[in-house]
């Protein structure tokens, strides 16, 4: 691939990056270094439950399967480069968000924070 | 000598009355139920079918399958059902966030009621539907009586203490066909045990 052409795709990507958020409320572009970041921290939990985090169901490695931490039940990767589906539902995005930052970080997320997931995700 | 023989025959016939017997109550999974198996660990003669109806629900299927398997409406009674999926239960599912919209929420929840285990056909699926489902905050399939009867000699170490089941919840990690509704013993296989014969 030439260098123009990577350039082509990097704004290509960053296009649909700003499509995904344009849906959040506060239409934020989002970091990816600051949803990577977000991803792996471990938030204790007010019922005593070992600490939880993103990539306690969905691993570290979005390409790979993932698995529910509490049913076992197996998750296919996120990462729209293996599954190209990903992130193209928003109304499918916005309830995972919405159900996952309840039950990791114990509260909403921000629109900010949750699009900082999106731009760390669609980049994976 | 026609005394004997004649014995001889009405138990042969007896014996064949009770193979019968055997044979329709196949589907039933009591503690004995051990006939005949072939090589390959199933029965020789009878294969049992589905003891309670396959999901037939896309959207039950998606929402709820996606964080566990989707158990069949035929596991709980629609009490039971009608609790779970009432939107601050959903909301605490079990300590799990399964808000759904309010649309979604009320069509599975028809679904699950129309098809609970009082209106179920297969005799496991109606067993489902008697007794009690738990005294937790919410009911629970591994609560019922018939659940419990059906597992209570399974040991700890391999389901909770086994990080390839976790739970009993874990309907198909042991019951290989689950899915399918399929729960007879002959279908068991504990990761890390394999065949359960009880």
């Amino acid at each position: 691939m030439s260098k123009q052409h990577f350039g082509h795709r990097v704004h290509l990507l960053a296009a649909c990056l700003v499509a995904a958020a344009s849906w959040l409320p506060a239409a934020h572009a989002g970091n990816a270094a600051a949803g990577a970041a977000a991803w792996v921290e471990a938030h204790p939990q007010a019922d005593g439950s070992a600490t939880r985090s993103c990539a306690s169901c969905h691993g570290e490695d979005l390409t790979q399967p993932g698995r529910h931490v509490k049913t076992g039940k197996h998750i296919e990767p996120l990462a729209p480069s293996v599954r190209p589906a990903r992130l193209t539902d928003a109304a499918k995005v916005e309830k995972w968000l919405r159900r996952n930052c309840n039950w990791t970080l114990g509260r909403a997320c921000t629109a900010a924070e949750k699009a900082d997931f999106l731009a760390f995700i669609a980049r994976q | 000598m026609r005394t004997p023989l004649i014995l001889a025959g009405s138990l042969t016939a007896a014996l064949i009355a009770l193979g019968a017997a055997e044979l329709a109550l196949g589907d039933n999974d009591h503690d004995d139920d051990h006939h005949e198996r072939g090589a390959d660990g199933r029965s020789g003669w009878v294969e049992p079918g589905e003891d309670v109806k396959p999901v037939a629900n896309a959207l039950y299927a998606e929402e709820c399958g996606a964080c566990h398997m989707a158990y069949q409406p035929g596991l709980l009674p629609s009490d039971a059902w009608q609790q779970i999926m009432r939107p601050p239960a959903l909301a605490d599912h079990y300590g799990d966030d399964a808000s759904l919209s309010a649309d979604r929420a009320e069509n599975i929840a028809a679904y699950l009621a129309a098809n609970a285990a009082e209106h179920a056909g297969k005799p496991r699926a109606r067993a489902f539907a008697v007794g009690d489902a738990g005294a937790d905050a919410l009911p629970r399939i591994t609560a019922t009586r018939y659940f419990r009867n059906e597992h209570h000699e399974i040991p700890s170490r391999m389901v909770a203490g086994n990080p390839d089941v976790g739970s009993f919840s874990n309907c198909n990690a042991c019951h290989q066909g689950a899915e399918a509704g399929v729960y007879n013993e002959h279908r068991v296989r504990i990761p890390g045990v394999g065949r359960w014969d009880d």
